[in-house]
């Protein structure tokens, strides 16, 4: 039943967007994170997609493959009396980017709605279907 | 006579059934909009139509193997081979990815109604079949 496949694809696509969702809400909320549990400042994250392709002609979900560190040089703010200031009076804060991750959440918030779409649609055109051949 | 009913459903059947494959190839499409190096695909509705009508009438299935000559003959309905173009990107983006979302959606859309509109003509011939086989 291939009909219910669509679900499958346009849900894989919802939680992938939704972890995206996750980490830039993460990325966002960490933007001044000078320490963590491992003593570093924060550093911006990123997700990977890829298709799940369900069948030999690349037709298929998305998933996300891993979320990568982002290899950005960390930002450096001049702060001599903070107490995690090196030597030379420099604090090293996250590297995230908080404009391209406010266009991260948006586009992220967009496709989210698309595929909510896709689905709500072929709903209706399932239950359509169910109701073939009736009065 | 029951072969008759067939044909008289078969073509709408045919495109119902290409239309909902044509809906999954762009839910995929839209489900991939943000994967890098995705390339978009859709079909030659047309020219996959009337190769499925052409299919669907022939047997050309997987036969049942039978052991006894008692076994009633059995055929299943050919599995679906449909080919599957790429889309040519007007914009191309940088990370290989040839989806174009406003067309995505909108083809989804013209799907959509193309379905419903399949439904309905469906519908209304068993319908007729059906009143057709009333006794008064």
């Amino acid at each position: 039943m291939s009909m219910f496949s669509i679900f499958d694809i346009s849900g894989s696509a919802m939680s992938a967007q939704s972890q995206r969702m996750n980490v830039t809400a993460s990325n966002l909320a960490n933007a001044d994170s000078v320490s963590g549990p491992d003593g570093e400042a924060y550093r911006a994250k990123q997700v990977m997609f890829e298709t799940r392709a369900q069948s030999r002609d690349g037709i298929g979900g998305v998933g996300v493959r891993e979320v990568v560190e982002d290899p950005s040089p960390m930002r450096m703010e001049y702060r001599p009396g903070h107490p995690l200031a090196d030597e030379e009076g420099y604090v090293t804060m996250p590297n995230v980017d908080p404009v391209g991750e406010m266009v991260n959440m948006i586009s992220a918030s967009r496709s989210y709605q698309a595929n909510v779409e896709v689905m709500n649609t072929n709903k209706q055109l399932m239950l359509k279907t169910l109701t073939l051949g009736e009065g | 006579m029951i072969d008759r009913l067939e044909a008289s459903l078969n073509f709408h059947q045919q495109a119902l059934g290409l239309r909902q494959e044509r809906q999954k190839v762009l839910a995929s499409n839209i489900a991939n909009a943000d994967t890098p190096g995705y390339k978009a695909r859709d079909m030659d509705f047309a020219s996959e139509l009337q190769k499925a009508v052409k299919q669907g009438g022939d047997s050309s299935g997987l036969a049942l193997s039978r052991t006894s000559a008692r076994h009633i003959e059995g055929q299943g309905l050919p599995g679906p081979s449909r080919d599957l173009l790429y889309r040519v990107p007007d914009q191309p983006s940088l990370d290989g990815n040839t989806v174009d979302m406003d067309r995505e959606r909108t083809q989804f859309a013209d799907n959509s109604v193309r379905y419903q509109s399949a439904l309905t003509i469906l519908n209304s011939r068993i319908q007729g079949l059906k009143k057709a086989m009333q006794p008064e």
